[in-house]
């Protein structure tokens, strides 16, 4: 199977003009073959974007991308539960599943598991399989040894594997807004503070070194995932997928970079130049490929 | 106060020494783990062989106590084997029920050993009636261990909604992320909370005082928190560290490092539906479990007699003497 790059959800509060003027982009300009919508981690932000939703599916599939809708990450309260009932409801759409009560919706329709489901072994996969599973998007904590053998697994059961190659990295998922927290407010009181920071916002320890991101009740990296240099040993194994998580800038760009790394017709070395500029100006890491510490970068071709 | 049915009072044995303990304090319920990687406690000394834990449950089944064993960590790809053998050997010891987090250790149980009790752990994160309804409809799920981001009233509700037993966690240590999906020990350790069972591990924990007396509290490399002079430290978990943003330094970002304690809240929590009620800390001394279990089982016997106890004691036992009653009272610690 050629290997194909994929656009995931839009993870952080952007204003619904710019959210839909973004996937417009995508649609004309982006070559990925996927486009994952929805609203992954706050049920409080869904309904924002939720006018521009059907132009934006119409217009990504008029250009022949496949659209698939991600469900939440988190369920707990009864906002979150009836946004997964209705995202998981779609059926028009494939259903990109994020946490195990959008299973229960779907009841044995075939879907695709999303990063936020703990797949980390053979067995797991042949469960997700048996309940309908077609396609397994990994998380970004496994080690290229655990890629390496899911990927062996997932060629026997049918099932295609993606895994992230840009980004900041998803690490946490809380009950608690901690964007909210950093205002004084609370959840429920948050006035969608978070729609300041597009990028999320940046927490430094107490010697000011920059540490995480804050998107809410989401924690994640502060540096940038870029799997430039192991893309050719992941096409390799099989995987079949490739996912830029979106930033406020650069997104399409960086698509652009990563499909001519595929094509070889830029080294990863060349790549990683000019990702660069792609995006908010932060230290890219892949450490959790090498079986390291997520922060760590490792130069591609040294090893 | 009218009379509740007392609910089942689960406590935590890192130790075959620790389990008798609990036991003998009043305990009805003891849960430990196999040494290794298969539960989400891998501390250096901490855990049982499989001798150790047949020893265990004959121990406690003379006393009419269960043995619940934690199998609730994350299979690596190519390990499953280690977590497999672990619940045959439990399996094999006459464990009361066996606690999973991995939807691929469900199926082998549902599969090898149909008959065998099995409960969900608050590792697998399932916050809402669909997602428990799920594993129950597919694995036969007996129990879930609730996420401890609910308030008492959601919980009363998710009870409504579900067909199996809830218990929940009533005190100790209280982790701010969601169970089984927290990556921030591994982005800075590269050891994985989910995969070895770790968080923050005390091989890469480092203090430093500088001159005037000052601490700083570290992971590998970076400064979780700093305490002045005099300053009660505590340890470096990321998400109870101090952080600065744009617009606010030195605060706590995500949570002050407080102990769950809900004593108040267990007469709610017993009318809510919850069957079991769970206290943490399987890397706690023998002392201290004596002194909490003792205390739970005096102040559960006397809701469910109907009297009020005194629980002001078990403020002394939790970490650095502060309490939270955290997501369960209200939506506002959101």
């Amino acid at each position: 199977m050629e290997a194909e790059l994929t656009m995931g959800p839009v993870l952080f509060n952007w204003e619904p003009d710019i959210w839909r003027d973004f996937y417009l982009q995508v649609a004309d300009e982006a070559p990925v073959s996927t486009v994952y919508l929805g609203e992954a981690v706050c049920s409080k932000r869904a309904p924002l974007f939720d006018k521009h939703l059907e132009e934006v599916v119409t217009r990504l599939e008029a250009v022949g991308k496949d659209v698939v809708f991600s469900s939440l990450a988190e369920v707990t309260s009864a906002v979150d539960r009836r946004l997964v009932k209705k995202v998981a409801g779609s059926e028009a759409v494939d259903i990109e599943v994020n946490d195990i009560s959008a299973l229960w919706h779907l009841g044995g329709r075939t879907h695709v598991i999303g990063p936020f489901v703990n797949v980390h072994n053979e067995e797991s996969l042949d469960a997700f399989a048996e309940n309908g599973a077609h396609h397994i998007c990994l998380q970004p904590e496994m080690p290229k040894e655990g890629i390496r053998a899911l990927a062996g697994h997932a060629l026997k059961r049918n099932v295609t594997l993606e895994v992230q190659i840009f980004g900041r990295v998803p690490l946490a998922l809380s009950a608690r807004c901690y964007h909210a927290r950093a205002h004084g407010k609370t959840r429920d009181s948050c006035q969608f503070i978070c729609e300041r920071d597009p990028d999320g916002m940046v927490l430094r320890t107490l010697d000011d070194t920059p540490f995480l991101t804050i998107n809410g009740i989401q924690t994640m990296s502060y540096t940038r995932l870029n799997l430039a240099g192991e893309l050719e040993e992941l096409t390799a194994m099989g995987i079949a997928r490739f996912r830029l998580s979106p930033q406020s800038t650069g997104t399409v760009k960086a698509s652009t970079i990563f499909r001519d790394v595929l094509d070889k017709k830029l080294s990863a070395e060349e790549a990683t130049e000019q990702l660069r500029s792609c995006g908010p100006d932060v230290p890219f890491s892949n450490g959790f490929y090498h079986h390291r510490p997520g922060v760590e970068w490792r130069t591609p071709g040294v090893r | 106060m009218t009379a509740l049915p007392p609910p089942e009072l689960v406590c935590p044995a890192g130790t075959p020494a620790g389990l008798r303990t609990a036991v003998d304090a009043g305990a009805d319920t003891v849960y430990c783990g196999f040494q290794g990687p298969t539960n989400a406690r891998n501390f250096p000394g901490l855990n049982f062989t499989p001798k150790q834990m047949a020893q265990a449950v004959i121990y406690a089944h003379e006393r009419d106590a269960k043995v619940l064993a934690a199998i609730n960590s994350f299979p690596t790809a190519g390990r499953t084997h280690i977590w497999k053998q672990a619940i045959d050997d439990a399996v094999e010891c006459g464990i009361d029920a066996i606690i999973i987090a991995d939807i691929g250790m469900a199926r082998y149980l549902a599969a090898r050993h149909p008959d065998q009790r099995v409960h969900l752990s608050v590792q697998a994160g399932a916050s809402s009636a669909e997602a428990i309804r799920f594993w129950c409809d597919r694995f036969d799920i007996k129990r879930v261990v609730l996420p401890r981001i609910l308030t008492v009233a959601e919980i009363r509700k998710v009870h409504d909604e579900i067909p199996c037993e809830i218990e929940a966690f009533v005190f100790g240590n209280i982790g701010m992320m969601a169970e089984g999906r927290c990556s921030l020990t591994n982005y800075v350790t590269g050891s994985s909370t989910n995969l070895d069972g770790v968080c923050s591990p005390a091989n890469h924990v480092h203090y430093h005082e500088d001159d005037q007396g000052n601490l700083t509290s570290r992971l590998c490399d970076v400064t979780i928190d700093r305490y002045a002079q005099g300053e009660n430290a505590g340890y470096p978990t990321i998400c109870k560290g101090r952080y600065n943003v744009p617009h606010k330094e030195h605060y706590y970002a995500f949570e002050e490092p407080v102990s769950l304690n809900l004593t108040h809240l267990l007469p709610d929590l017993m009318r809510a539906g919850v069957t079991a009620l769970k206290i943490e800390g399987r890397q706690r001394s023998r002392a201290y479990v004596r002194a909490v279990v003792s205390a739970f089982r005096a102040a559960v016997d006397d809701y469910a007699a109907g009297r009020t106890p005194d629980v002001s004691h078990l403020l002394a036992l939790t970490e650095g003497q502060r309490e939270t009653q955290g997501a369960f009272r209200s939506k506002t610690w959101r």
